[in-house]
């Protein structure tokens, strides 16, 4: 017989730790992983790991305002990070900020790649002048500078975590669609799809069940990449003070509220906040690069 | 005399293409009978698998069935909507295509993609579609069908891949099924297992098929008849035997010679001299006759279909059996 009998399983399993096997070869990108699963996990656990609830209104206390980091706070416990003007401790506030911005990152990013890609399918296999208005839309909202664009928005529809998020959306969704369609148009060309037609099964069944899983491992690094890219939009529309509510501070608010107290010395308030950001944005663009390595079938050895 | 399952009858299909119109399929009438294989034969850019995709209503832009008739046991297929045409597909008509490894989806496992054929065109429940993609698995003769349906293509070799494709097809017992080069791709020892179980499960459900080639040496042993395609047109036509052994066309005694088997050792292989001709400039004029040994004045106007006996053919000077031996140069 021409070939032996095989396990499945086995080989599911096999093609799992292969794919592990090569993200790890990249000490740095490992690394990475490991530090952006420590801060979802510390931004996940936050209630539960932080002294203070730094939302909580009665528990932040005035005249806790800009303590150091290490001294002690009137309720008892250690500011490690220092503490900002309100008197919220930083630690807990960085913590309790990244939970909105990995949750603003994360939800946008999904709706935007349902919808992106959902669009950038339709436009490949429609074709014809379907695609060229889609396309078009989406080389007309591309033209526009993203912060602009989510600017616009979030000023003409008010504060607050779902209208960012529509903001966040509306400015990527494009990405998702230009990638989707770019591979699902020569997916189309393959002849696994004429076989499907073949077998008389409708558009909607072989765009979604036959066109979409090929065009998934492009769009899995788009959506790491546009992620981050979500995470600090929302930190800088917060930091221009029009993201979200000061009541409820996201890691931007926090960088603005310590930004006036820079020049006098206070710089913690603005820079552990900032650090927080920036190795967030960081590690989950260091995944994505080598998530797109690792899944390029043109750099396979 | 019984009616044929499938019966072509002056389909034309042509290329709208900016250099003007490429008469791909040009007058081509066929006749396919239950349980019978017809092998098409054609060197590449004849028509024969446009003629193929034209049956199944699957010609890409700019192409477009513009003439004819496609009979599907008396049913005519040409003026059916899409919607209609999508329930014929895979159902009553399916195909198997030239290269497995494109064939099948690489993200989608074996048994997803053969249930999907079943569940596209009946009501069944995923368990018995289940049990019927294993019972079309086993019958091509691939060994352990339970496992298979849970691999993922890759993890089969060509052949095995074929056999799916051929399993799949025959999956929802169709009326006709149209094999477009499907041993092509594979290595000799494979190629012929296929065709053996190919021509098995035709025969065991009278299905009629269409073995588009190139290879003569293919269908010499698979094919009951044989259609000869040269830019467009059929040249000859009739049961293979006859075709093979006694050819009319010259063009068909030119790809009989041209089988490499038939030469001694040492011999220059033997080529038809010259090039198709250009679908788009071809005009009224026998197609073959800037390459053809016998060409007389009067083959500046197209040949009508000649009948002799069982067979067909369309030439002007075309080979008696007086000079058989000599043309094939046995």
């Amino acid at each position: 017989m021409s070939a032996a009998p095989i396990t499945p399983v086995a080989q599911k399993e096999n093609r799992f730790a292969v794919f592990a096997a090569r993200f790890f070869e990249n000490k740095i990108a490992a690394g990475a992983l490991v530090v952006l699963i420590s801060i979802i996990l510390l931004a996940v656990l936050a209630p539960w790991i932080t002294p203070q609830n730094p939302y909580d209104l009665g528990q932040v206390d005035i005249m806790d305002g800009r303590m150091k980091p290490g001294e002690e706070a009137f309720a008892g416990y250690t500011f490690w990070l220092g503490s900002d003007g309100a008197g919220r401790d930083l630690y807990s506030a960085i913590l309790y900020g990244l939970r909105i911005s990995l949750m603003v990152g994360v939800f946008s990013g999904l709706i935007a790649l349902v919808i992106g890609t959902a669009v950038g399918l339709i436009a490949a296999y429609a074709g014809g002048r379907t695609e060229t208005l889609i396309m078009r839309l989406v080389d007309l909202q591309l033209s526009f500078p993203a912060v602009l664009v989510a600017l616009m928005l979030v000023a003409a529809m008010g504060k607050g975590v779902d209208k960012i998020i529509i903001a966040l959306v509306t400015v990527q969704w494009a990405y998702y669609a230009r990638t989707v369609r770019g591979n699902a148009l020569s997916e189309r060309k393959k002849e696994y799809v004429e076989a499907a037609k073949n077998l008389g099964l409708s558009s909607s069944r072989i765009l979604f069940g036959h066109i979409m899983p090929n065009c998934l491992s492009p769009l899995i690094v788009v959506a790491t990449i546009q992620t981050a890219h979500a995470i600090a939009l929302e930190a800088t529309l917060s930091f221009l003070g029009i993201g979200l509510p000061q009541t409820e501070p996201s890691l931007g608010i926090l960088i603005s509220n310590g930004f006036e107290y820079m020049m006098s010395g206070k710089y913690w308030i603005s820079v552990y906040p900032g650090l927080a950001l920036l190795i967030t944005v960081f590690s989950i663009n260091l995944v994505g690069d080598q998530l797109r390595d690792v899944l390029n079938p043109r750099l396979n050895k | 005399m019984t009616s044929p399952i499938l019966s072509i009858r002056d389909l034309e299909t042509h290329f709208f293409t900016r250099g003007g119109v490429v008469k791909a399929v040009n007058k081509v009438s066929l006749d396919i009978n239950e349980g019978k294989i017809l092998g098409l034969v054609g060197e590449s850019g004849s028509g024969k698998s446009i003629t193929g995709f034209s049956i199944m209503q699957l010609i890409d832009e700019p192409g477009r069935i513009v003439g004819g008739s496609i009979k599907l046991k008396g049913e005519e297929l040409v003026s059916l909507s899409e919607r209609q045409m999508r329930d014929v597909r895979g159902k009553r008509i399916s195909m198997i295509f030239q290269d497995p490894m494109m064939t099948l989806n690489p993200v989608l496992k074996i048994g997803a993609q053969m249930t999907e054929a079943i569940t596209a065109h009946e009501k069944v429940s995923k368990r018995d579609a289940w049990q019927r993609a294993r019972d079309g698995l086993a019958e091509v003769g691939i060994p352990s069908p339970e496992e298979r349906l849970e691999a993922y293509p890759h993890q089969l070799s060509g052949g095995m891949r074929q056999r799916v494709a051929i399993a799949i097809a025959f999956l929802n017992r169709p009326e006709f099924i149209i094999a477009d080069e499907p041993t092509t791709a594979l290595d000799v020892t494979i190629q012929g297992q296929i065709l053996a179980q190919a021509q098995k499960l035709c025969s065991q459900y009278k299905t009629a098929m269409i073995w588009i080639t190139h290879d003569l040496s293919v269908v010499s042993g698979l094919a009951d008849e044989i259609a000869v395609m040269y830019a467009g047109r059929i040249v000859e036509q009739g049961p293979s035997a006859l075709v093979l052994n006694q050819p009319r066309h010259p063009y068909t005694a030119g790809l009989i010679k041209s089988v490499p088997g038939k030469h001694m050792v040492g011999h220059r292989l033997y080529q038809i001299p010259g090039m198709t001709p250009s679908l788009l400039t071809l005009g009224d004029e026998c197609a073959f006759q800037a390459r053809c040994p016998h060409k007389k004045d009067q083959c500046k106007t197209g040949p009508a279909m000649t009948e002799d006996g069982a067979r067909l053919y369309r030439c002007h000077n075309p080979i008696t059996g007086l000079n058989i031996s000599e043309e094939l140069g046995a």
